[in-house]
């Protein structure tokens, strides 16, 4: 039996890690791939840590993952990046978006923004990090942060045999396929 | 054609496809999108937000009572609500096919508790089925229908979250029509008399057995032999984290029908294999009976009975296996959920909190994370419309004891009309001086933003009454003159609704009513509030910080080396603005 890929995708709520999901399985499931795809939401919208599980190949069972088990975490935020490292498999990958959002501790001056975290990801792990939102930003729409992530992911994650353009076009509305696969190959470049 | 699917749209399509025409429920996590999506066939089945559990399972009674098939859907503590017309129904059974949905919440991650709602199977007599996946979720839907009408009982549909929001590969088929049963009227099967009960307690019986049969030879229990070593029987998403970690050598008794349990199946499974695990998340519920049928196994004293279970714990527990994680010494800062940006209960509570000598009883919604830092004004929090009743409560034990410690009850508007109207029918019958706060937000907002009573839409869009909450609290006894109509966003007429309310000497009602800033509006919402004010901006020149600002909990506010509102969350409702001491802050006038 092929071996089952894992990847978890984590961020904070209202960045897009659902989208981008999204689009990833369908083309897993394009590809011919048994995929099982869980989040944890509920409250997400109000400020809290969202996270993603997707694991595809030949039959999969649990749809959830345990620590050490991810072959790929990509993380939207870089404090998020260091709340997961655990659940990354020894050898495993991380694509990490250099961008900060504060929790609420943070912002109410409790505690600082933990310093270093890129420096200290790179010393336990094979990390991969740029800045996503300057690149959507830089494309006229920040928004478009998720889909240059999951360019990036899909490159580091590297299946081939998959049409992605095609896959982008059945998932978002028509009149942004254009833009979103622009951002899909400005993050593939990335990694 | 094959689709991805979480298990509660799964569980939509299920419906359609076997032809259901009636569905009632209250929203819960994680069970909200299931009728999110049945109301996507509203065309073929009618599907309504009920005030509560309890409303929503008995309208779906009387629906199948009529000769329709009929569908019931709440979170695993809604089934406490409704579990008064579940056991009897249970003793009258059926006429169209009935199925109640509990989603379960194993590790908490949207309830207050975990309880393991399979137990109700037991407790009510009722047939159960467990799905393990999305695909799963759809057949033994529609199989449940069927079953229901088959042994004229209601069915259980046992989900928990990890089926509810995992999607896996779903097989669509087209749906059957079924036409209505006949009705006609029968005394002794639907009039729970105590006379009637009795026979249909005995008749129970005979359903369990006949069912019982059915489970020991239906092929949603299977048996997969791989070898006589190890044998595994588990159900529901705990059987894919088995069969991952026990893997391809061990033999595995699955199980989709999980009461009556088909003891003669686990008998003989049982016998085939040297070494029997039962693998459950939370209770023992298969290994205590299994126990009880005199058959050895190892369960709960190496699987953990809190919280939800994974392929980690599970390894570790059966292998003793850790699992090679990186680690590292850097901690990442907790990210609680907050209110929002704009949310109107920042505006109440922000002013509550202030407030001396006061015990604030709370209750379950968005308003219940006011409990967290900085602003810790709630003072409990015990389930769906608990703030109204054990307020009143509390009022009368401090009152007797000649305390003058007085008693705030905050509750929401959905909250309100699922089971806070009672408490305060008592609140005013009984004479207690609670203030009963309702913090109106035009919506359900906790759960995503689903319409009720209040709201003036249904489920399926159409426009509809709304409930004057305002009439129902002097209905019930509240005089007009102890009822504050406020808005929660306008800081000092807040403070003067609660101290003229404080200093009354018996019950009175603040409506405190703004909606919720995620909210879509209705053209109503932007007729009745001023929703697009400027936003506001703290004049670094004037500002001390002080954080008096920062501790209104506003996400939007920064605080590093200066203080700073971030404009793009900033929805202007000027609470920091109001709270600032030094009127550092100011709103961008429109």
């Amino acid at each position: 039996m092929a071996a089952i890929k894992n990847i978890l995708l984590v961020g904070v709520g209202g960045q897009g890690t659902i989208l981008a999901s999204k689009i990833l399985s369908s083309g897993l499931v394009m590809a011919g791939f048994d995929v099982k795809m869980s989040e944890v939401h509920g409250m997400s919208q109000r400020g809290g840590n969202v996270s993603t599980q997707i694991r595809f190949g030949e039959k999969v069972y649990s749809p959830i993952i345990g620590k050490g088990e991810a072959d790929l975490i990509v993380a939207f935020e870089k404090m998020e990046a260091l709340r997961w490292l655990e659940y990354l498999k020894k050898g495993g990958k991380m694509v990490i978006n250099d961008y900060e959002i504060p929790s609420a501790p943070i912002l109410m001056g409790k505690v600082a923004y933990p310093q270093g975290i890129i420096e200290e990801l790179a010393a336990k792990a094979d990390i991969s990090v740029f800045k996503a939102a300057e690149i959507a930003t830089g494309l006229g729409n920040s928004k478009m942060m998720n889909v240059v992530l999951l360019g990036a992911l899909v490159k580091a994650l590297n299946v081939p045999g998959i049409d992605w353009e095609q896959v982008i076009k059945d998932n978002v509305k028509a009149n942004f396929a254009d833009l979103n696969i622009k951002a899909f190959n400005m993050g593939l470049a990335q990694v | 054609m094959k689709e991805l699917m979480t298990g509660n749209e799964a569980i939509a399509r299920g419906a359609y496809e076997a032809g259901a025409v009636f569905a009632s429920a209250y929203p819960g996590t994680p069970s909200t999108e299931i009728l999110e999506n049945v109301v996507l066939y509203k065309d073929k089945i009618y599907c309504e937000w009920a005030p509560n559990e309890k409303v929503a399972l008995e309208s779906a009674i009387g629906a199948a009572i009529a000769g329709a098939r009929s569908l019931s859907t709440m979170k695993h503590v809604g089934v406490n609500v409704a579990a008064d017309p579940l056991f009897t129904f249970a003793y009258t059974g059926t006429n169209g096919g009935f199925v109640l949905i509990s989603a379960d919440d194993p590790g908490m991650h949207s309830s207050q508790n975990e309880q393991d709602n399979r137990n109700y199977a037991a407790f009510a007599r009722i047939l159960m089925l467990e799905p393990a996946d999305s695909q799963e979720a759809k057949v033994y839907t529609k199989l449940a229908f069927e079953l229901s009408e088959k042994f004229d009982t209601p069915v259980m549909l046992r989900v928990t979250t990890r089926i509810c929001h995992s999607k896996s590969l779903v097989e669509l088929e087209d749906r059957i029509e079924v036409s209505m049963k006949k009705y006609g009227k029968n005394i002794g099967k639907y009039v729970a008399t105590p006379a009637n009960g009795k026979v249909m307690r005995y008749k129970l019986e005979d359903r369990i057995k006949a069912m019982e049969t059915y489970s020991n030879n239906t092929d949603i229990n299977t048996a997969m032999y791989h070898g006589s070593d190890i044998g595994v029987i588990s159900s529901g998403v705990a059987y894919q984290y088995a069969r991952e970690v026990f893997g391809d050598e061990a033999s595995y008794l699955k199980l989709g029908m999980t009461y009556p349990l088909p003891m003669d199946k686990i008998k003989e499974f049982a016998k085939k294999v040297k070494k029997l695990y039962v693998i459950e998340e939370l209770d023992p519920y298969i290994e205590n009976q299994i126990r009880m049928a005199g058959i050895d196994c190892i369960g709960k004293e190496i699987v953990p009975s809190i919280d939800e279970l994974n392929t980690d714990i599970l390894r570790k527990a059966v292998y003793g296996i850790e699992s090679e994680a990186v680690t590292s010494e850097m901690a990442a800062v907790v990210r609680p959920p907050t209110l929002c940006a704009g949310c109107p209960h920042r505006g109440f509570l922000q002013v509550l909190s202030k407030k001396k000598n006061v015990m604030i009883s709370g209750d379950i919604g968005c308003y219940t994370l006011g409990s967290a830092p900085p602003l810790l004004a709630m003072d409990t929090c015990i389930c769906m419309g608990a703030s109204v009743s054990a307020g009143h409560g509390a009022a009368k034990a401090f009152a007797n004891a000649g305390l003058d410690t007085r008693v705030v009850s905050v509750i929401g508007d959905s909250t309100f009309f699922h089971s806070g109207v009672t408490g305060l029918m008592n609140v005013a019958y009984n004479k207690s001086n609670c203030i009963t706060v309702i913090l109106d937000n035009r919506i359900t907002g906790m759960t995503g933003h689903q319409q009720n009573p209040g709201t003036g839409f249904t489920l399926m869009g159409e426009p509809t009454v709304e409930v004057d909450i305002e009439l129902i609290c002097q209905a019930v006894g509240i005089p007009k003159s102890h009822i504050f109509v406020i808005n929660p966003l306008d800081l000092k007429e807040t403070d003067q609704a609660l101290t003229a309310a404080l200093a009354l000497d018996d019950a009175s009602v603040i409506l405190a009513k703004w909606p919720c800033i995620l909210k879509k509006f209705s053209d109503q919402d932007k007729e009745d509030f001023d929703l697009s004010p400027g936003k506001c901006e703290i004049n670094q020149e004037i500002c001390t910080k002080c954080k008096t600002c920062v501790r209104t909990g506003c996400p939007a506010i920064h605080s590093g080396d200066n203080i700073e509102i971030d404009e793009v969350m900033c929805t202007g409702c000027a609470v920091c603005m109001q709270v600032c001491p030094f009127n550092a802050i100011s709103r961008e006038v429109k």
